[in-house]
């Protein structure tokens, strides 16, 4: 038992997910399980942006979605309209992302809680309200189509499916690296205790509104990109990609996998496609299923699949820590009597 | 240490706080005592500048400090803990202490994204800090445990060790007392001791007065926003005032 978990948190782990997405399209010959596969990354992306400021420094951003649809419509438009070539145009995503980021963070970052929530809310439907209505500079309800797809230069051809997964696949494992970088970081630890209170935070010396304003960016940024990445491969996109259930959905795909860690947003997002695809043939109904199995996941396992994994085993070494001591010193406090979840949790695995 | 003049705040029609002017020495004990609602967290707040005064000045260590920002002031040296603990539930007690160094730090994202040798050497001073303040505070055996499974005690250690961790030379304690048994109290009261002996002043809100009157230097009473009076606990103990308003009805609902 103690084997198979330390090897779920060490490096291996990471890297042998590496080796199994780097193989994935190898072994896969259905090509739209691997265009679903490099789709789920981009949204995978998106997610790890959502887990900086949602879930490591504790903001809901509901526009989060809106960010991603203007990624992908400076894209658009730079490509289609001003035949500008998708790189350049990626990376003016990636900015728009980041200034548009500032401008709406710097603004509701003044509010707390439910009031941020409420206020990118209605953020994000103004995104999606200007995408339909503004119509020279969107083409409106049409929406743009001929996207440029990203240029291979000569070596590869990204409007095929397998080259695309690989640049996706690279995008994500810089995303992850980069987070992972920050959450061990003194600037992770930051937002984490603006996650626990505002009040706490400022008496501990943190300047809100510029950590607050910096996770807001970052996750912006990422949205942007994520959603430029979608435009170069669907090579179509209308305004319904700022409709705020895509926000939602990231929510979902975040709290399955776990909020607040690192492997959650991956895990949760592709958890939740796959999951998707495998019920399709029901449509609607799928909600049956899919409805249930959030409660109770929400239930038992509230800081979701890898958020639940890790607190199970902190606890198990904590325990397993204290009673070494015990043995030493014979102290007579180990368990408090607010925890009967790691109790059972425990007798669960010894079982 | 800590000068208040004529300080007055108000929330729509209520003051409350109200004209208070007190002078805080270093290196003690300063209690705060008064009845529920008479405005002693607000007084923190203000201290603080969790919230800005309506009226009044705030001198710290002879700097006029009214109005400023809560972050700022926490980097001048003035730390607090607060009348709900709050930490991390879901990490361990070390994992909580290191960000209290964090205000002692520079690191910024690019340091982050280039793992800059500052970031890798700030972030082992604050680990070392959160480990020294856990001694402090005696609490080193349980370091690895989650926050979840510790004692309300211990809890509140580890809000004191936080504070410590800003390396602080005023440290504001709202009811740190409270919720935990007489023995236990006891041994919060033996580390404010401890605190006060390490060069550090102690402005302490409680509610428990054997507590104070065997801790405290030098207690002011609030009642209603207004201080109501100032003094050692022997002058308070017997002050027809304070007897009157506060301690009197105490021991009438002790008794
Ligand atoms: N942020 C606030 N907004 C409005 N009223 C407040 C606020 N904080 C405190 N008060 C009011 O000020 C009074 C003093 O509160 P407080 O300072 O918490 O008292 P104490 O800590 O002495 O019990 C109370 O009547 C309380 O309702
Ligand atoms: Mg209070």
């Amino acid at each position: 038992m103690d084997r198979l978990m330390n090897f779920l948190v060490s490096p291996v782990l990471k890297w042998a997910l590496l080796v199994l997405a780097v193989v994935f399209p190898l072994i896969s010959d259905n090509e739209y399980h691997i265009y679903v596969m490099a789709t789920a990354f981009i949204w995978a992306i998106a997610v790890y942006g959502m887990n900086i400021i949602t879930g490591y420094c504790g903001q809901l951003n509901l526009a989060h979605g809106g960010f991603f649809a203007i990624g992908a419509y400076v894209v658009a438009i730079l490509t289609v309209d001003h035949e500008w070539a998708f790189w350049p145009a990626f990376i003016a995503a990636g900015l728009a992302g980041a200034i548009f980021g500032f401008l709406v963070g710097v603004v509701s970052l003044r509010l707390k809680e439910h009031y941020f929530a409420i206020f990118t809310l209605c953020v994000g439907f103004i995104i999606y309200l200007l995408l339909e209505k503004w119509e020279e500079l969107t083409h409106g309800s049409l929406g743009i189509i001929n996207i440029a797809p990203p240029e291979g230069f000569g070596l590869v051809d990204f409007t095929e499916t397998v080259p695309f997964y690989y640049l996706v696949l690279a995008f994500l494992v810089l995303s992850v690296w980069l987070v992972s970088r920050l959450s061990r970081s003194l600037l992770g630890r930051t937002f984490l205790a603006i996650r626990i209170s505002d009040d706490l935070a400022q008496s501990l010396g943190i300047n809100l509104m510029r950590n607050k304003v910096l996770a807001f960016v970052l996750s912006t940024v990422y949205a942007a990109s994520a959603g430029a990445l979608y435009a170069g491969v669907v090579r179509f996109i209308g305004p319904a990609e700022a409709d705020v259930v895509h926000t939602f959905d990231m929510i979902t795909y975040l709290l399955v996998g776990g909020i607040g860690t690192l492997m959650g947003p991956l895990l949760g997002t592709l958890a939740i496609t796959w999951l998707t695809q495998m019920l399709q043939s029901l449509e609607e109904y799928r909600m049956i299923i899919f409805g249930p199995m959030l409660v109770i996941l929400v239930i038992f396992f509230p800081r979701g699949i890898v958020g639940g994994f890790l607190t199970w085993r902190g606890r198990r070494l904590a325990n397993k820590a204290s009673q070494q001591g015990q043995d030493g010193k014979s102290q007579t406090t180990v368990n408090t009597p607010s925890t009967p979840n790691a109790d059972k949790q425990e007798a669960g695995n010894n079982a | 240490m800590l000068k208040i003049s004529n300080l007055t705040k108000r929330f729509g029609g209520l003051a409350a706080v109200n004209n208070v002017s007190v002078e805080f020495p270093a290196n003690q004990v300063n209690a705060i005592i008064g009845p529920n609602g008479a405005g002693k967290s607000t007084f923190f707040n203000l201290v603080a500048g969790a919230m800005p005064p309506s009226e009044g000045k705030i001198e710290y260590q002879g700097m006029d400090i009214t109005g400023m920002a809560p972050d700022r002031i926490a980097r001048l040296g003035v730390a607090r803990t607060f009348q709900t603990t709050m930490l991390f539930d879901q990490s361990t007690v070390l994992d909580n202490l290191i960000v209290g160094h964090r205000l002692r730090t520079q690191s910024r994202l690019w340091d982050v994204i280039i793992n800059s040798k500052r970031l890798r050497d700030e972030e082992k001073k604050c680990r070392s800090r959160a480990a020294e303040v856990l001694d402090f505070v005696g609490l080193s055996h349980i370091g690895h445990r989650y926050i979840a499974d510790i004692s309300q005690e211990e809890r509140k250690r580890v809000a004191f060790a936080l504070a410590m961790a800003t390396d602080p030379e005023l440290v504001l304690l709202d009811e740190p007392a409270g919720g935990i048994n007489p023995e236990e109290t006891e041994n919060l009261a033996d580390l404010i001791r401890k605190m006060v002996k390490h060069g550090i002043t102690v402005c302490l809100i409680e509610h428990k007065m054997d507590m104070i009157m065997s801790l405290a230097d030098k207690i002011m009473v609030l009642d209603h926003g207004e201080k109501i009076a100032e003094g050692t606990p022997e002058q308070i103990k017997n002050d027809p005032v304070v007897i009157e308003a506060y301690l009197g009805s105490e021991q009438d609902v002790e008794a």
